[in-house]
């Protein structure tokens, strides 16, 4: 059951990675990035679960937090071009 | 299926999935869309590394590969252009090159020992004693703390040395601390 549920994660991570290749906007495949680090942290969590190691689900959950910041920083490097801002456009 | 075909799989079909980005980022010419998929290729690496049992390398990819150097990929497009400057498409002399390199790797790594062995010469040579004699040793109970901390630590201490003078290097040239004004 567990072994299923990984390959179906793994046949949604090459659809994920289709739309990161034909974009075709910008935002596009900002998503399609934000969504395979989702899958990425499912198939970590199936794999700790699979090989009867379920103590490695720390660093799925790690990794979500990494992948939320991350898509975080780049949204916010395309709205203000700098890492720096600290968000008001008053100057 | 038995896990170990169900991991093997899932290792297999996470190698493609590498090979394949790998691909679409030496094509594209937009080199946004080339970060993006950066991030994309270490995610898969950080996968590949959780089952190959190395976490910890698979921590450091994640951080370091899927989030700061696409962040530092972004700030760098930022003061560059945003796409690749057409060259030709395809250059023979560099393909065959690349396409040799590749076999010779392939023959050259067709009598290695099989992954994970523990007859291999590389798991008989100093791993044993670092395994037996590191906690007496060193005190330390994690084995791989160990050997990076201790018994290689001054190769340990010019890696880190090395990556600090990379981080300024690269903080002075993009001044993403936004200490320093831009008139």
């Amino acid at each position: 059951m567990t072994g299923a549920a990984a390959l179906a994660v793994l046949a949604a991570m090459g659809i994920t990675l289709i739309r990161a290749l034909r974009g075709p906007t910008l935002y596009d495949r900002v998503l399609a990035v934000n969504s395979f680090g989702t899958l990425t942290v499912l198939l970590i969590a199936l794999h700790g679960f699979l090989t009867e190691r379920p103590e490695f689900l720390d660093i799925a959950l790690l990794y979500a937090l990494i992948n939320f910041i991350g898509t975080v920083a780049v949204l916010k490097f395309f709205e203000y071009g700098d890492l720096g801002a600290t968000g008001s456009t008053e100057d | 299926m038995p896990p170990a075909v169900i991991e093997h799989l899932i290792l297999v079909s996470l190698l493609a999935l590498m090979t394949v980005t790998a691909g679409a980022i030496a094509l594209t010419r937009s080199l946004f869309a080339a970060a993006m998929l950066f991030g994309i290729f270490s995610l898969l690496s950080a996968a590949v590394f959780v089952v190959l049992d190395a976490v910890d390398v698979a921590f450091t990819e994640a951080a370091v590969g899927a989030g700061i150097s696409t962040i530092l990929m972004l700030a760098t497009l930022a003061r560059t252009n945003a796409r690749q400057r057409a060259g030709p498409r395809l250059r023979p002399g560099p393909l065959a090159l690349a396409a040799g390199l590749v076999l010779l790797l392939a023959w050259a790594s067709s009598d290695r020992p099989r992954f994970a062995a523990p007859e291999a010469p590389a798991n008989l040579h100093v791993a044993p004693r670092y395994l037996q004699e590191g906690p007496r040793e060193t005190g330390v109970p994690n084995v791989v703390t160990a050997v990076l901390a201790s018994y290689r630590g001054y190769d340990t201490l010019g890696e880190v040395t090395v990556i600090f003078t990379a981080g300024i290097g690269v903080l002075a040239l993009l001044g993403l601390g936004g200490g320093a004004r831009r008139d």
